[in-house]
């Protein structure tokens, strides 16, 4: 199962902390806002994007399961 | 010695609770804020904001406790529960009760921040500028030790840090909208 990250753009302040926490996935664009790397979160970052998710302190990200495309019906 | 081991640690938790609340309140400007620097990243402000207020909760409860527990006052659990209900030292102590349970609610509601939603989480969470205070002046309204010097010094710097903190958080606030405002107009004057 596959993790991915979302962000609602409407909520978030740029506070830059999952940018902190997850540099392999989030980087910060010259005003501070978030930029995230397209596709999944690998295996192995997935917890540390859940402390990306968990810190930010207007809750606009959000960790979702991604249902794989070749497993849809 | 052993006989007042209760009211000791009642004092004991009772100022440590002062500090490591006043380090929360400090913290959570801080966030707000969004200070940092190249030694200290954003996240390491937000995440010991709030493990202290976590590790306050130990504190606070410790304070309650022993306060309720000890004999010497026999205060009984209604009164570390509702506010002024208490023979003994009837404001200062409410006050307490009172500031206790504002915590416990910016607390509780910061737990459950993914459910309630961040509007009710942020509401709630001034609340902490009333909590902080009311602990305060419960202290140095009752503290046993309030007006030994080493005490004046430990609530005089908690009032202070808290103070430049709150004075730094409004300017941080009227700097960013007076930019705002700036950007808003558009009127840049490159002539100036």
């Amino acid at each position: 199962m596959a993790h991915v990250i979302t962000i609602d753009r409407i909520r978030c302040d740029g506070y830059g902390m999952c940018a902190e926490l997850l540099p392999e996935m989030i980087e910060l664009d010259d005003w501070g806002y978030p930029i995230l790397r397209a596709g999944p979160i690998p295996h192995q970052l997935v917890s540390h994007a859940r402390r990306a998710v968990d810190v930010c302190p207007v809750l606009a990200l959000r960790l979702r399961t991604a249902v794989p495309a070749n497993a849809r019906s | 010695m052993s006989d007042q081991l209760l009211w000791f640690t009642t004092r004991g938790a009772g100022i440590v609770s002062l500090i490591l609340l006043t380090a929360v309140v400090c913290l959570g400007i801080t966030t707000a804020i969004r200070w940092q620097s190249s030694e200290w990243p954003r996240f390491l402000t937000a995440q010991l904001h709030r493990n202290i207020a976590l590790l306050s909760v130990a504190f606070v409860a410790v304070h309650v406790v022993t306060s309720v527990i000890d004999p010497f006052t026999s205060l009984g659990w209604a009164a570390a529960l509702i506010p002024f209900s208490s023979y003994y030292r009837t404001i200062w102590l409410g006050l307490g009760v009172i500031s206790m349970e504002l915590t416990l609610a910016v607390i509780v509601t910061s737990l459950l921040r993914d459910r309630i939603g961040r509007r009710v989480w942020r509401t709630v969470h001034w609340l902490s500028y009333a909590a902080w205070p009311l602990g305060v002046v419960h202290g140095f309204g009752t503290g046993s030790d309030a007006t030994a010097v080493w005490m004046l010094a430990i609530q005089g710097g908690c009032v202070l840090a808290v103070g430049l903190c709150v004075i730094w958080r409004l300017e941080t606030d009227r700097s960013a909208r007076r930019r705002a405002e700036i950007d808003a107009r558009g009127d840049v004057v490159p002539w100036v």
